[in-house]
């Protein structure tokens, strides 16, 4: 590993759920390179330590977003961030959703839960040059109301279908129950000519890639963001292997035909 | 042996005749081991630090040298699978020992290393410093040939790629390499079933080949890069004769059928990388301890995790690199727990990224053949052996 973080600033913070933060970011000093939707930074709480974490947004000034959920001592670290505190970033790092794939085609974004923070740089940019593409659709699957976010915002974006489902509805509830394949039928898209994107945990994604494909997307055109273990995120520290990939470098963005004989092998 | 000292431009002079004569492209030399001596001294005048094999805790390691004397004249290896012992060698050789347990990653690419600190001002501000400062200017002396080419991976994988690690980058583009060609193989090394062999064919400022007979103990150079040359002509040396040459190639030629082992002669690449599913990862499963010590020995083994330190203040905070193991349960941990829980899955990662998916990440093959992994595995286990029974269960199930 070689490169240094270099301070940003956080100059907006909300609650998206009970364990979710999104911070808005802006660099303290120099900016880093800009950012493609899909990739990511290693950031670093002071005295906890460095985590990935994709961009959930591209803001104008070089000012980025980024989406964390809770789970350990780093994105701790991370959601207790308040306006004026100072984060460390190393990036952009990763292969990115690659948007331009998607030219002229339908687009069809599906994501569980926080998967839906990588993908909205690509939704944002996708919708900011609608002609460009097809009919976009949005999918979002979560395991409980609670755990929706964006919440308000994606009832805006202005997309052929936006659909939301929990896993577990509580009682004020009126929407879609179950998983979020079972949107795939009220979203209208030509399975051939289609660029599907793909984030959220590991089945989620393998049920959702199979049953596109079985559609008739074209494996290639299922692009999904794997998640390994990262310590380094220049290729250096071997953690973040998954078979011949090392997903910093040749991911975390892959094509489902590349993906899915890999997620075939149990513990690889 | 007589030895004379030669100026810069009379040696050049003699070499480039010798080459003539020859119609070799390399320059050659003979040197003993007061040259050997004086090489050292130079390197050491020239603020390098020299490391060399000096015997130390019962088995020959690496470590700093300041004079030939501590290099280990007259100790040969016994070496089996998890077996090493230091024997006595009669004829005084130097460089008649096979690989110790470590490697010259340990110079190269530290077990732990500091990268960088962060300071956090009154008012909150960021303070991140690069801690690798000025790194040491090595000269490595008696690399042999599957070192040489475990060097070369590393610089692929550490430095070769799109971004550089820069401590291992300015440790590597500082270091001088001396290789010792092998004429003593050990039992456990493979290393021309590996595509490699006991003489030393790139990467090196100067090559040794160790000679001994009744003409004396005396050592054959050839010269691989301007930096050998100058290093060359500035200790004693003569010009390489007939019968010094003809011996040290013939030792080296000789060593190459005279391998302790041999890796299975298969497409290691498509046998690995169709082999996830093997039955043979249970049975090695059931006697592999999981103890990592097969990636700390292995002179490719790149792998490292990072620490956060912090002082007492909490203002203070430091980012440690430490070598890590694909062995270790905590490797493959995200969120939810490790990816990697058998220790099934976790030989088959370790094994198959050497032999296989190395070369889709890296474009050549992980394992050397140096044997170190054989020799330190407390329980024995050889890749070799478990290549040859992956491949007879891919035989076998092909039949079928
Ligand atoms: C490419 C990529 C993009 C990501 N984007 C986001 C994002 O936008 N928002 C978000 O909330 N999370 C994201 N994650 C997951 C996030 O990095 C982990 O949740 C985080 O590393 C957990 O660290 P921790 O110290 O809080 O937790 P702990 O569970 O205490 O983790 C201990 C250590 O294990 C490692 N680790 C644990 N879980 C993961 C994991 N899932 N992935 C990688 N390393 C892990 C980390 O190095 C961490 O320091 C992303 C992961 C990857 C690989
Ligand atoms: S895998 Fe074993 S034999 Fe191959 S280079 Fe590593 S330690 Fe040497
Ligand atoms: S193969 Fe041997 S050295 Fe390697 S982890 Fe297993 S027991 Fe340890």
């Amino acid at each position: 590993m070689s490169e240094l973080p270099v301070p940003y600033r956080v100059i907006g913070r909300r609650d998206e759920t009970p364990d979710t933060v999104t911070l808005r970011i802006e660099p303290a000093g120099e900016a880093l390179g800009p950012f493609a939707p899909g990739q990511f930074a290693m950031v670093y709480a002071f005295g906890r330590g460095e985590i990935p974490v994709s961009v959930s947004a591209l803001l104008p000034g070089g000012h980025l977003a980024h989406t964390v959920r809770r789970v350990g001592a780093v994105s701790q670290g991370l959601c207790a961030a308040r306006p004026g505190s100072i984060l460390g970033l190393r990036g952009p790092y990763g292969t990115g959703w690659d948007l331009g794939q998607a030219l002229g085609q339908d687009v069809l974004v599906v994501a569980g839960g926080i998967g839906l923070a990588p993908l909205r740089p690509l939704i944002h940019a996708a919708l900011a040059d609608r002609k460009a593409y097809g009919r976009i659709s949005v999918l979002i699957g979560a395991r409980t109301p609670d755990d929706l976010i964006f919440k308000t915002e994606s009832l805006l974006w202005p997309t052929a279908y936006t659909g939301v489902t929990v896993d577990r509805p509580d009682r004020g509830w009126t929407g879609e129950e179950g998983l979020v394949t079972r949107l795939i039928d009220r979203a209208r898209f030509d399975p051939a000519g289609t660029t599907a994107y793909l984030c959220g945990p590991e089945p989620m994604i393998g049920a959702t890639a199979r049953e596109l494909v079985h559609r008739g997307v074209p494996a290639a055109r299922v692009r999904v963001s794997l998640e390994r273990n990262m310590r380094c995120a220049t290729g250096h520290c071997g953690h973040c292997q998954l078979g011949p990939l090392l997903l910093c470098r040749d991911g975390a963005v892959v094509g489902w035909d590349q993906a899915e004989p890999l997620m075939a092998v149990r513990e690889l | 042996m007589a030895v004379t000292k030669h100026g810069e431009g009379t040696s050049r002079g003699k070499a480039t005749a010798r080459t003539e004569a020859t119609a070799r492209t390399e320059a050659t030399a003979v040197i003993d081991r007061a040259g050997l001596d004086a090489l050292i001294k130079t390197l050491t005048a020239d603020g390098r630090t020299v490391i060399g094999p000096t015997v130390r805790d019962g088995a020959v390691t690496l470590a700093e040298l300041d004079s030939a004397d501590a290099l280990p004249w007259g100790w040969g290896t016994e070496l089996d699978a998890g077996h090493y012992r230091l024997v006595r060698r009669t004829d005084g050789a130097g460089f008649a020992h096979s690989s110790g347990p470590q490697s010259w990653k340990t110079f190269l690419h530290p077990q732990r290393e500091k990268l960088w600190s962060a300071e956090r001002g009154p008012d909150g501000a960021l303070t991140v410093r690069d801690e690798r400062g000025e790194q040491p200017s090595y000269a490595f002396l008696g690399v042999r040939p599957c070192d040489l080419r475990a060097i070369a991976i590393q610089d692929r994988v550490l430095a070769g790629g799109r971004f550089a690690d820069d401590g291992y980058q300015e440790r590597r583009r500082g270091a001088l390499l001396i290789a010792a060609e092998c004429t003593e193989p050990g039992a456990t090394c493979f290393c021309v079933s590996m595509q490699g062999g006991p003489a030393a064919d790139a990467g090196f400022d100067l090559a040794l080949t160790e000679v001994i007979s009744d003409l004396g103990h005396r050592f054959f150079v050839r010269v691989g890069s301007e930096e050998g040359a100058r290093l060359l002509a500035a200790v004693p040396h003569e010009v390489a004769d007939m019968d010094t040459e003809a011996r040290a190639r013939g030792g080296v030629s000789l060593a190459r059928d005279r391998m302790g082992r041999a890796m299975p002669p298969v497409d290691l690449r498509t046998l690995l990388g169709a082999s996830p599913e093997s039955e043979r990862w249970d049975d090695l499963a059931s006697r592999c301890l999981t103890c990592g010590n097969c990636t700390m020995v292995c002179p490719t083994c790149f792998c490292t995790t990072t620490e956060e330190v912090t002082d007492l203040t909490g203002d203070h905070a430091e980012r440690w690199q430490r070598w890590d193991s694909c062995f270790d349960l905590d490797f493959s941990y995200v969120h939810g727990g490790a990816v990697r829980t058998s220790a099934r899955s976790r030989h088959r990662q370790w094994l198959t990224h050497k032999l296989s998916t190395w070369h889709d990440q890296f474009g050549s093959s992980g394992c050397v053949g140096c044997g170190r992994c054989v020799t330190w595995c407390p329980v024995g286990i050889d890749l070799t052996q478990e290549v040859a029974a992956l491949a007879a269960e891919r035989e076998g199930a092909d039949d079928e």
